[in-house]
């Protein structure tokens, strides 16, 4: 213990500032102008369940993004066996991330492997196996390269979600990796969370596809699709019965241009009926293809395919300069700003599934709030009152101690912009009870001391020795214990885990080293008969 | 000078550890049986999976008027249960995380029922795979933490003091767990919670008593164990019911005034410190003597 009562006052003068200072934003509103230069913005940030919000985990499918990877490289690489004149035959993306095929001439095995090596070195040969003359066939994308495709599946949706929630326009959302394929996000205050989850959600992959008016639609519904066709449908809804039907259409499967190429889209109102649409800019590459491909399909339909979804398919009057296009169809303004949001952002790399949702609405976070705090209130009165009952003066004391450990830990919450929630608020209260403890201990060695007839400052320094070390131990365990909840990762749980560490590292700076600043101080200037314990 | 437990008190502790042991292993027998014939914990949807919507009223209602309300939706075999003042939790083991399900099933029927009086304050969605991750952290954070209270007292004292102040934990944990499911409260991330802290709050009862048995067993090399251990545990007994007795209050104000949400956390926490203070005094010093008393039958017999 550092002997010098004016460097102890000093130490503690420090603490005390420090906290009233993080403090200030919290409970003065509005803080007077020369003032609020010099002090924190920041007020103590308050968890979803007591300022309403929502907490999101989502799961990117990063299988799903090798598939479509897998499903890509196989038409690229029929063309490229056929450029070759290589013989297969049967070649298809098959199930569990593979593409299988069939060598009709023994003799192109060589040559199908020089191919392999030297177009698709991401691509390794599973299994061969003889047949009637055959070789069949299974490929698999390398373990390194699968990984790193995962990976960065995993970097693009991340980037991509921030994207969108940032221009949506959440303030302080929260969005962090968790584990290999999981995304948390949390959105603090907001009023509609569905909205907020299909923004997040949607793949908003944006496709222009031709449509096949060649081959009879009818026939294709039948079963009979045409080799490299699609049938994708429409929604449509009648404008004056509101009744909801889909129309399907006959595509052809290649995209020719997809959202890659856009460089913005935009609301926009029609003059005439007041209908918001979505107009597209493409990028200069973009624009080129475009004009290139109206041009060369001039008469035919042009179908624009969100996820999966025809949204229009008008046909083309003429070749299009200038790169501009517009998604029209049935949408409110609402539905068309976030279109637009996403289309801005890009598509996510690969689907999410939404593993975890918890919504409070902001009525059930101030309820909460309200009760913590009265729970905190009167749990520390009872503390309080008990410790001047039973300890008197020096009871008294250690309830000092107990309220500036309090509001240190609220500064300390403040200034490290930790995260207080409901069970934060339970653990503030319980560090309460047991901060008091390391007090009890005290108390409970001077007088054992003083019984055995030591002097009042013997008695007390003795206590406060003797029973440092068990203090210790008792706050080591507590925070150890705590410690061990965090990896839930959840905000409330975790939450409490960190007020509670906070609040027993905070009790041995109050109950040990605060008090013991009264207690010299009183005994070493006046000369104290009794003590009151 | 106030004092709960006079100086010079000698409660004959150790005398009556023999019924401590029936009275612990009762409780743990019907912890486990309680747990049995509950046909297991009753998971929340946290490890459980499914949904749970926290709907309030502005009239009364009750809840069979809300099950006869629901009665042709997808939530016509959820748990209802009145939480607070005309306010109610509807849970199901459905996902619902998506708003249509949540306006065909819940919304269109309540207001069909109840008007618009009503207002649905709370949603939580747990898919299953994400309730088998937290069922398996959840094991691992228990199992984890009395791990490492071995680890503490065994490395600060010796580890015939750790193993019983880790029995003791492990015997706290079985009883809270077992009070929880008496109650058939659900058991969710919060009740966990409250787990992990007992295990670090109980042991500083043990810790404070072994300290003493320790300081005590150099002062007196004389005495037998049997008589140092009741001596140190009447020397601590007054902090040890302080200390309890304040962390007591403070969880008794959040049982009755921190509202519904943490109602469930609260019980947990009120029982775990009743019988983690219990076996600090009784469970963790039976078992440091039994270990003592063994060690020496054994060195004898060699």
């Amino acid at each position: 213990m550092i002997q010098s009562l004016k460097i102890r006052v000093a130490i503690f003068l420090t603490v005390a500032l420090g906290t009233v200072y993080f403090l200030i934003p919290t409970f003065v509103s509005d803080i007077p102008a020369p003032w609020d230069k010099y002090l924190p913005k920041e007020k103590i940030h308050l968890g979803l369940d007591l300022q309403g919000g929502t907490h999101l985990v989502l799961e990117i499918d990063t299988a799903k993004a090798l598939e479509t990877m897998l499903e890509r490289m196989s038409t690229e690489l029929k063309e490229t066996l056929m450029d070759n004149k290589i013989h297969f035959r049967n070649l298809e993306k098959a199930s569990g991330a593979a593409i299988n095929l069939e060598l009709t001439e023994a003799a192109d095995k060589s040559a199908f492997e020089n191919v392999l090596r030297e177009h698709y070195p991401d691509l390794e040969i599973a299994s061969t196996t003889a047949r009637e003359g055959r070789q069949l066939v299974t490929l698999k994308i390398n373990d390194r390269r699968a990984h790193e495709l995962k990976k960065l599946t995993m970097e693009h949706s991340l980037e991509t979600i921030r994207n969108r929630v940032d221009q949506f326009g959440i303030t302080e959302p929260e969005i962090v990796p968790q584990g290999e394929d999981r995304i948390l996000i949390q959105l603090p205050g907001i009023k509609d969370p569905e909205r907020a989850k299909n923004l997040i959600g949607k793949t908003a992959l944006l496709e222009f596809k031709l449509v096949d008016d060649e081959h009879s639609l009818e026939e294709a519904l039948r079963g009979n699709i045409p080799e490299g066709d699609i049938i994708a449908y429409g929604l449509r809804s009648d404008r004056t019965t509101g009744e909801r039907g889909s129309t399907p259409y006959l595509l052809k499967n290649k995209a020719l241009l997809t959202g890659a190429s856009l460089e913005t889209a935009k609301v926009q109102i029609s003059d005439r009926f007041g209908e918001p649409s979505v107009s597209l800019k493409f990028n200069s590459q973009g624009a080129a293809d475009f004009e290139r491909i109206t041009g060369e399909n001039v008469r035919k339909r042009l179908a624009i395919v969100l996820d999966g979804v025809v949204h229009s398919a008008p046909v083309i009057q003429e070749r299009i300069a200038g790169g501009h296009a517009q998604i029209t169809g049935n949408f409110t303004l609402d539905e068309a700003r976030d279109l637009a949001i996403v289309l801005r952002a890009g598509a996510l790399p690969a689907p999410v599934n939404i593993l975890e949702e918890r919504t409070v609405g902001p009525s059930l976070g101030s309820d909460s709030i309200r009760q913590g705090i009265l729970a905190t209130i009167i749990g520390s009165l009872f503390v309080v009152l008990f410790m001047i009952f039973y300890y008197r003066l020096s009871g008294a004391v250690a309830d000092l101690a107990l309220i500036l450990n309090i509001f240190l830990v609220l500064g300390i919450l403040a200034a490290f912009h930790a995260t207080l929630t409901l069970p934060g608020i339970a653990g503030l209260l319980l560090t309460v009870g047991v901060a008091v403890d390391a007090n009890i201990l005290i108390f409970e060695r001077i007088r054992e001391e003083l019984r055995t007839g030591k002097t009042i400052r013997l008695a007390v320094e003795t206590g406060y020795s003797r029973a440092f070390l068990t203090i210790i131990d008792t706050h080591v365990t507590g925070m150890v214990a705590a410690a061990f909840l965090i990896m839930f990762g959840t905000g409330p749980i975790k939450g409490f885990a960190v007020t509670t560490i906070i609040g027993l590292l905070a009790s041995l700076f109050t109950a040990i080293f605060v008090t013991r600043i009264i207690f010299d101080y009183v005994i070493w200037n006046f000369n104290i008969k009794k003590l009151s314990i | 000078m106030i004092e709960l437990i006079k100086p010079g008190t000698n409660l004959d502790f150790v005398g009556k550890m023999k019924y401590a042991v029936f009275f612990s292993a009762a409780l743990i027998l019907i912890s486990i049986g309680s747990v049995i014939y509950h046909g297991g914990l009753n998971p929340g949807i946290d490890f459980a999976g499914g949904s749970i919507l926290q709907v309030k009223f502005s009239q009364n209602v009750s809840a069979d008027q809300i099950r006869t309300a629901l009665k042709d939706t997808k939530l016509h075999n959820s748990i209802i249960q009145q939480f607070g003042d005309k306010e109610f939790l509807i849970r199901t083991a459905e996902s619902f995380s998506n708003q249509e399900l949540i306006a065909t099933n819940v919304e269109k029927p309540l207001t069909a029922a109840f008007g618009q009086n009503y207002e649905i304050r709370r949603i939580e969605v747990v898919g299953s795979k994400v309730g088998a991750d937290f069922k398996r952290k959840a094991l691992v954070a228990v199992i984890l933490s009395w791990m490492a209270m071995l680890i503490y007292v065994g490395w600060r004292f010796e580890f015939r003091y750790a193993l019983g102040g880790i029995l003791a934990l492990v015997h706290d944990v079985i009883i809270t767990i077992g009070a929880v499911s008496i109650m058939n409260m659900e058991f969710t991330i919060t009740i966990l919670a409250a787990l992990i802290f007992i295990i670090g709050f109980s042991i500083n009862d043990t810790i404070v008593t072994l300290d003493r048995i320790r300081e005590n067993v150099k002062l007196n090399l004389k005495k037998s164990l049997r008589d140092i251990i009741n001596l140190s545990i009447n020397q601590t007994l007054s902090r040890t019911v302080l200390t309890s007795l304040t962390v007591f209050l403070t969880v008794l104000a959040l049982y009755l005034f921190g509202g519904a949400v943490i109602h469930d956390f609260a019980f947990a926490l009120l029982v775990g410190v009743v019988i983690g203070t219990y076996s600090s005094i009784y469970i963790a010093c039976t078992i440091v003597l039994l270990f003592e008393n063994l060690r020496i039958a054994k060195t004898r017999k060699g």
